[in-house]
């Protein structure tokens, strides 16, 4: 009995925190904007990182750019920054070039793609769109944030190491990662990616945790999973991929440092560095591709399947519309969730790979096309004939859709194993996955940046400098990754360092000049939006309360936020999230908070999912106030 | 009141649910792992455990298997709010599992003495010593799951949280003990 009398002093206690205002119970600077455990600072938090991290991305693609357009040119300014020993005489070196490379991979695809995508919008849409207080663990959230910040930290500090960062491709692939005589980069640097990406995959699947627990376990009243929109479904999946796929890499990580630090030979065999054989006999490098790409292609689905939900929230927000075939975007998610994890021999065809197994696997990949193809033609159907309006984020949803085609095309082809034989390790896979997953992803990203602005940071963005920004990113994209395709069909090898050894690439050189400033440009655009970003924090215009006039939860929470997020109850759900322009109704949005009750006139009869008597209601009102959609014969 | 005890309620579901996912990525993650295997060893027929594995595997998998069940005694007891009972059991299953942690450097030992060293030119027997590692520090992880319980119990918290706290515990320990029968029947199968 004691114990509980005790429990509701607990609950009563966790009232006066959630119900009221939170002006009473002290928060310091450290609680409030440091070890916050409020899902919405956290996502600013994962936001932020994940903006630094793509800046430091983005000026090493633009560094390795310069050394690929004008390999035999001397650039005096990279010397004074980069210090004699990586760009000696103003010219990148190769072991460094290959350090960049490979940084600016592992940084775009883990900290940006994944973590600033996933963990921003996650964290702060699925209490907000769901109706719940905050995660099913607010503390292991925080946990979760700051496992990721210790991780970019330690990806930053291996660039100040006596030896270099990872240099060996983001995909690490052993022996070369794994001896430190092989590459210098593959010493120091290379035992801080490895401890990186191990905090990094506690942190992603910390917040995967907690994703699903919330999803699953928090919805608000009323709110059943087919009432949930589909960025909450997105993340929902993703985070599921996430779960299954990200232990295998922690496995296929914890062997290579007993290869790398302990002398096992999981990975080694029959290895000589300079003369000497080492004792390291019987490994099999082709088993660390397969335990990687287990979770390498599933991330690049945890990468696109978030872009895709907050697109297509988006896109039926400013088409007013209805997203077109809402169940049909939930089951493909679901497919592409599914498919994503018997594909991944796709990567491996010219391993030696058995054909049949190769065929099997080509089989799977090209399937997985049908999926996407689904949802992108509902992007289309949604946005055909719609009321269209063209704010930047609807500018980027657009631009996901055009990247997520034209990149997509090109995976088929390099999803046939005999096709790949020719194209594997080309431009033209650099082409395929930066336009497909790259930028597909951050226009995703961006798109959701500009959307949800208000709702982060409670006032909005400048939407000229939005259109500049769009504009300059979307063409600049497209004139750096489509010249690409060409360079790979005529079998230009990624990664080389300067083209001017090969006789056959170097009428490519003209080519690499043309990327490289249109790469240059694309950058300079990217101050518009840090210039907007910031400046808005602080100068922007104040939001109202559902800028964009949007069904969804989170715009009836109060513009301010608040510890819990609604003042008072938490209000409960009555509809699918997609009522834009029903017709009979006064406004062309109808917010998931407003009951049929209200909407008398604009409700349908498969509304009431089978109720008789709320049927009955509905046929009674229609009858006496509007004969015209009276249907008895539908009883 | 009643609308926010059910909400407190939900909250402590949710979290617990956190556990079964926690359980489903760490399988994932031996999953991984003795695939890995299955690949590595098929691979050549030089490659394979080719050592009898030690008794000892055998010692632990007897210790785990009564430690589940202290492990759920104690849930039992939490529930029927017998506490000093509860306490018990918890400390019993500890004492258990520092039990199976003795007879697993064991076994390592008698591998060892077998010939059947980490650093190995075959990397199945290097396999036995990643399997149980594996398993070992997430028998750590487990021990302090049941502390955190045995400190509820000592300290008694409300009952709502004690069980909460117990359930979690008792169901990571149980998954413990499957994942170590999984891990040694696999052994044994490869042998």
């Amino acid at each position: 009995m004691a114990s509980t009398a005790i429990h509701d002093a607990v609950v009563s206690h966790q009232h006066d925190d959630h119900g009221h205002d939170h002006g009473h119970h002290k928060e310091t600077f450290i609680t409030k904007y440091i070890f916050s455990q409020d899902h919405k600072m956290i996502a600013k938090q994962f936001l932020i990182t994940g903006i630094a991290m793509a800046v430091v991305a983005m000026i090493l693609s633009i560094l390795f750019r310069l050394q690929l357009a004008w390999p035999d040119e001397s650039f005096p300014l990279l010397e004074t920054f980069l210090g004699e020993k990586w760009a000696e005489g103003g010219r990148i070196k190769p072991d460094f070039y290959l350090a960049i490379v490979t940084i600016h991979g592992t940084m775009m695809v883990f900290f940006v793609l994944t973590a600033g995508l996933s963990g921003t919008f996650s964290n702060l849409l699925i209490p907000l769109q769901l109706g719940a207080r905050d995660m099913a663990s607010p503390f292991l959230n925080m946990i979760s944030y700051w496992l990721f910040f210790l991780s970019c930290v330690i990806m930053m500090g291996s660039f100040f190491v006596e030896s270099g960062p990872a240099s060996s491709g983001w995909t690490v692939y052993p022996p070369l990662s794994a001896l430190p005589k092989a590459i210098s980069g593959s010493g120091t640097g290379m035992t801080l990616w490895l401890i990186s990406m191990v905090l990094f995959v506690a942190s992603a699947l910390i917040g995967a945790l907690n994703y699903i627990s919330t999803i699953l376990n928090m919805r608000t009243k009323g709110m059943d999973m087919w009432k949930m929109p589909l960025t909450i479904w997105a993340f929902f999946l993703t985070a599921i991929v996430g779960v299954l796929s990200f232990p295998v890499l922690v496995s296929a990580v914890v062997l290579l440092i007993f290869d790398r630090s302990f002398g096992t030979s999981f990975y080694l065999s029959d290895i000589v560095v300079a003369g000497q054989v080492l004792p390291n006999q019987g490994g099999s490098p082709v088993l660390w591709q397969h335990l990687f790409w287990f979770l390498g292609h599933p991330e690049v689905y945890i990468v696109i399947m978030p872009a895709l939900g907050i697109t297509s929230e988006v896109i039926a927000t400013n088409s007013r519309k209805p997203i077109f075939g809402y169940h049909a975007m939930v089951y493909s998610l679901i497919g592409i969730t599914v498919l994503s994890f018997i594909v991944w021999g796709h990567h491996m065809f010219v391993t030696g790979m058995n054909p049949f197994l190769g065929g099997v696997f080509m089989i799977t990949t090209l399937i997985i096309a049908v999926p996407s193809a689904v949802k992108t033609f509902n992007y289309l159907a949604t946005i055909w004939r719609g009321n269209l309006r063209f704010t930047p984020a609807m500018l980027f949803a657009i631009g996901l859709v055009s990247f997520f085609i034209s990149g997509g095309l090109t995976g088929i082809f390099l999803g046939n194993a005999a096709l790949d034989i020719n194209l594997h390790d080309t431009y033209f896979v650099v082409a395929h996955f930066h336009l497909v997953m790259g930028c597909a992803a951050i226009f995703g990203m961006l798109c959701g940046v500009y959307h949800w602005y208000p709702k982060l940071f409670g006032r909005m963005m400048d939407e000229r400098l939005g259109y500049l920004h769009f504009w300059a990113t979307f063409i600049g994209a497209y004139l750096v990754f489509f010249p690409m395709h060409f360079m790979g069909i005529d079998g230009v090898p990624r990664r080389y360092y300067a083209f001017t050894e090969f006789a056959f690439m170097q009428e490519w050189l003209t080519v690499n000049v043309f990327i490289t400033w249109a790469a240059i440009i694309s950058a300079i655009a990217q101050i518009a939006f840090l210039w907007n970003f910031f400046y808005s924090i602080y100068y922007g215009k104040k939001s109202p309360q559902n800028p964009w006039e949007s069904n969804t939860l989170e715009w009836t929470a109060p513009v301010e936020h608040l510890h819990g997020n609604w003042p008072g109850e938490i209000p409960s759900v009555h509809r699918w999230p997609y009522d834009y322009s029903k017709p009979g109704h006064h406004t062309d949005f109808i917010p998931q908070t407003t009951p049929f009750s209200e909407t008398m006139s604009s409700n349908l009869i498969h509304d009431f999912e089978g109720n008789p008597e709320a049927e009955h209601i509905q046929q009674q009102w229609d009858k006496e106030h509007a004969p015209e959609r009276y249907t008895p014969e539908q009883v | 009141m009643e609308n926010l005890q059910i909400e407190d309620r939900l909250n402590l579901k949710a979290k617990k649910f956190l556990m079964w996912l926690f359980i489903i990525a760490s399988f994932m993650m031996f999953a991984a792992l003795t695939s890995g295997f299955i690949v590595y060893t098929e691979g050549n027929a030089e490659r394979g455990i080719k050592v009898l594995l030690p008794k000892a595997f055998m010692v632990s998998s007897v210790i785990i298997i009564i430690s589940s069940i202290t492990a759920h005694m104690a849930y039992l007891a939490a529930r029927g709010l017998q506490f000093s009972k509860q306490k018990l059991y918890i400390t019993l299953t500890i004492i258990l599992g520092i039990a199976f942690f003795y007879s697993q450097f064991t076994a390592w030992q008698a591998l060892y003495d077998s010939g059947a060293y980490f650093v190995n030119y075959n990397a199945s027997q290097s396999f036995i010593y990643v399997f149980s590692g594996a398993h070992l520090l997430h028998v750590i992880v487990g021990i302090f799951f049941l502390i955190y319980a045995l400190i509820g119990a000592v300290r008694t918290i409300p009952q709502v949280r004690n069980v909460f706290r117990m359930e979690v515990a008792s169901i990571f320990w149980h998954f413990l003990d499957i994942l170590w029968i999984y891990l040694y029947v696999f052994l044994l199968l490869n042998q």
